[in-house]
């Protein structure tokens, strides 16, 4: 290489990167632009922090009167129960419906209609499906189970057909060559490829639902929710705290639980 | 040679298999019981299907002509809400995720209380912070903007941190070798492996924020939500149905614009 | 024991180190040591016998127990945080598994050996100064990787990986070498042009070279001065000419593989 040559070739250690700093700079643009559309100026925040001041003082100390703790506790323990039932019920149907939907298994005319359907019980917003079946089978718990039911298969039957669609062909063709029903292709084929991951999305979609189960009762659909949203219209604050505080404490305990569990199964 | 025969080949030892039988009878058990306490009127029940189908009958047809005066704008505010939310909580979320990495902030306590925080943020309801959030700022998109970025913390938080974590740490130790402070080793040694999985869960989260952005207005927190609930009130359901239309209409291309923005950064 | 053949004054003085991971099993057992000004000093020995640990003592990234690590007159054993990272700014190191940021270009890799001497700032902004940029060009040119200045470290071969570990130490223009089983990973030839390439930078810059090595010919080869260690010990200290096969036994033990 000739002494020109190379001198020029030094000049540049790094090639600047153009479509990166664009794309950065339209997102600062972006942050000006939607902040002053929404009208988020700062003197609202400011009223803002002096308002969560006063709120946060009116929270403190939480109410632990005892007959208020018995009511939460109630309250807790419907949505404890609603999560449980719905979470069984939810992931009990996910396995066969996430079967049903696997392209890979199943001819196009019945994995179609069934992914159509996985994907609509995905698409809204659980708050959004508990007010449907709170319209369709009125207040109380059972809102509330169907609709953290909807939302599980939603999650757990798509991501377990992208499961069944991942599995290696091979041993489904080996056990089907040994001239196997279907049902025992899929036992002993597909099962044991996918049943690991099945455990993990079955697990996180418990505490999902025992997340969605606390805040459902604020449309009507059962549990904590209810109460907390009843607090909080009677600016009852200091009881608000309590139960945030319960829920708080329910969720944490869940997820130690669960790394218990994971350890047992590993 | 002998002894090797005599070894039964168990898979799981005592401790491990007493604990597995203890949580498939939990979990059978937990099933049982919410079951026989849970409130559920089997009147309601059997009425279901023909509340659902009277409902969507008066969904039908679908009042498209409301949509430039009563949903466009409130569309457009619900993803001012999730996007900002979400850059929001990005930046808060980056130190505590970095604080709560045992690898890079070797302090448990420090770790503890991070994690802690990260888990509080996570377990609180979007919805409930939006509750929260309009007794502090008043109803409108400012609460549901701090909302949607409070509970994006935890979320973001969690992983990135566990991100930080899985990071290899030879190319950490040869830069502390040769001098690097500690700012400069962040910067060119863990970030560069972590900055895949960064933009994916930025991007996962967004995604998710999008259909939690559009129900916040339930509770006061702007966005389609608060559009859902008047016409709820007043039961516009051709209304209502157009508004579930386009928040479905949102989450797909919100679903395929992550997508495609994945597949160029990653 | 032989005496240690540099008459200059010592780069390099490790006084009685010791080093117990856990209580009472002790790693390292009063290691004494000098490296001369121009030397290349290879340590041989089995495994788990506190090479890679004595190494990474002297720079610190393992903390020793006792002992003292004199480093042209500075005891590094004695250095506060800021110190101790100026005085690493000028030893060079080159890992095993070359420890390259995978996701950045070579040259973002060599020149972040760079990163003690610039501000975290300019390093952000990639705003390296000017010599240091020609500097690296000029190395990546001697390792014989100029076309792969904008190739991600991914990109390359193990081989080619370890030469970017080298120019990225001796971008620091350091003061020692230290070099952790540079080899273990590579194929025989590779291995061999490895240790070429770094004994020939070490000795047209005038750099000592403290190298851990368990490949007994290729230390035999490119080392001025050879130091034998086994259950955490020294036991042998000198020239490579006078390495004898009952010295490699008492180091290594057994006589299966000595041809």
């Amino acid at each position: 290489m000739s002494p020109v040559a190379t001198t020029h070739a030094r000049s540049v250690a790094f090639r600047a990167n153009w479509p990166a700093r664009l794309a950065w700079l339209g997102l600062a643009a972006y942050v000006i632009y939607a902040t002053s559309i929404l009208d988020v100026t700062w003197e609202r925040f400011q009223v803002g922090l002096e308002q969560g001041a006063r709120f946060i003082s009116r929270m403190f100390p939480p109410d632990v009167a005892p007959d208020k703790l018995r009511l939460m506790m109630r309250g807790l323990y419907e949505s404890l129960e609603i999560a449980i039932i719905a979470s069984a019920l939810g992931i009990a149907l996910s396995l066969p419906i996430g079967l049903l939907a696997a392209r890979n298994l199943m001819p196009a005319w019945v994995s179609w209609p069934v992914r159509l359907f996985i994907a609509l019980c995905r698409s809204f917003h659980q708050v959004i499906v508990a007010i449907i079946f709170v319209k369709a089978v009125g207040f109380g718990a059972l809102a509330g189970i169907l609709a953290l039911t909807v939302g599980s298969i939603g999650f757990v039957a798509k991501l377990f057909a992208e499961a069944i669609e991942e599995i290696s062909l091979k041993q489904v063709e080996a056990i089907r060559s040994t001239g196997a029903s279907f049902l025992n292709v899929v036992a002993y084929g597909v099962l044991p490829q996918v049943l690991t991951r099945f455990v993990g999305f079955a697990t996180y979609q418990v505490d999902s639902n025992l997340r969605n189960s606390t805040m459902v009762g604020i449309v009507g659909a059962g549990g904590i929710g209810g109460t907390m949203f009843a607090a909080f219209q009677k600016f009852d604050y200091d009881y608000l705290l309590t139960i945030l505080l319960a829920i708080i404490a329910m969720i944490m305990l869940s997820e130690i639980l669960q790394n218990a569990v994971k350890r047992l199964f590993r | 040679m002998s002894a090797t025969l005599d070894r039964e080949w168990k898979r799981f030892t005592s401790a491990q298999r007493l604990g597995r039988f203890a949580l498939y009878f939990g979990i059978v058990a937990a099933c049982v019981v919410s079951l026989r306490t849970v409130e559920i009127i089997p009147e309601f029940l059997y009425d279901a299907p023909e509340q659902v189908a009277d409902l969507l009958k008066r969904m039908w047809p679908i009042e498209w002509s409301y949509y430039p005066d009563g949903v466009h704008d409130a569309m457009v505010e619900t993803l001012h809400i999730a996007s900002l939310g979400t850059i929001l909580a990005v930046f808060m979320a980056v130190p505590l995720g970095i604080l709560a990495a045992n690898n890079i902030v070797p302090n448990a306590a420090i770790n503890y209380l991070a994690k802690l925080m990260l888990v509080s943020s996570r377990s609180v309801n979007s919805l409930v912070w939006a509750l929260l959030f309009v007794a502090i700022f008043g109803p409108g998109p400012l609460a549901g903007t701090m909302a949607i970025a409070f509970r994006s913390i935890g979320f973001v938080g969690k992983l990135f941190g566990e991100a930080l974590e899985e990071a290899r740490p030879g190319p950490v130790e040869a830069l502390a070798a040769a001098g690097a402070p500690w700012p400069s080793i962040f910067l060119k040694a863990y970030w560069p492996q972590v900055v895949p999985a960064f933009w994916g869960i930025t991007l996962f989260r967004w995604d998710i924020n999008v259909r939690e952005s559009a129900v916040l207005g339930l509770v006061g927190a702007g966005g389609i939500g608060m559009a859902i609930d008047s016409a709820m009130n007043l039961f516009q359901w051709e209304r209502v149905a157009l508004m579930l239309v386009a928040i479905f209409t949102i989450v797909v291309l919100a679903e395929l614009a992550v997508t495609a923005i994945r597949r160029r950064i990653i | 024991m032989a005496e240690s053949q540099q008459p200059a004054a010592p780069a390099l003085e490790v006084r009685n180190l010791s080093k117990e991971y856990r209580r009472g099993v002790p790693v390292l057992r009063n290691v004494s040591l000098t490296v001369g000004d121009t030397s290349i000093t290879a340590v041989i020995g089995p495994s788990g016998t506190g090479k890679s640990t004595l190494i990474r003592c002297i720079n610190r990234l393992v903390e020793p127990t006792s002992g003292h690590v004199i480093f042209r007159g500075i005891d590094v054993t004695r250095l506060g945080r800021r110190e101790l990272r100026e005085t690493r700014r000028r030893i060079g190191m080159v890992f095993q598994e070359y420890n390259l940021v995978e996701r950045l270009t070579v040259m973002e890799n060599v020149l972040s050996g760079r990163l003690g001497y610039v501000s975290v700032g300019k390093a952000w902004l990639r705003r390296y100064p000017r010599a240091d940029i020609d500097a690296a060009f000029e190395l990546l040119e001697t390792v014989g990787l100029a076309d792969y200045a904008n190739s991600r470290a991914d990109a390359l071969s193990g081989g080619q990986r370890q030469r970017v570990g080298i120019a990225r130490a001796v971008m620091q223009q350091p003061q020692l070498m230290l070099a952790d089983e540079p080899t273990s990973s590579l194929d025989p030839k590779t291995s061999v042009e490895i240790m070429e390439l770094l004994v020939s930078l070490a000795q047209t810059r005038r750099i000592p070279v403290v190298v851990n090595i368990h490949n007994v010919p290729l230390a035999r080869r490119f080392a001025t001065h050879i130091v034998g260690m086994t259950g955490g010990q020294i036991v042998y200290d000198g020239a490579p000419a006078d390495l004898a096969d009952d010295d490699l036994r008492e180091i290594y033990g057994g006589e299966d593989w000595l041809e």
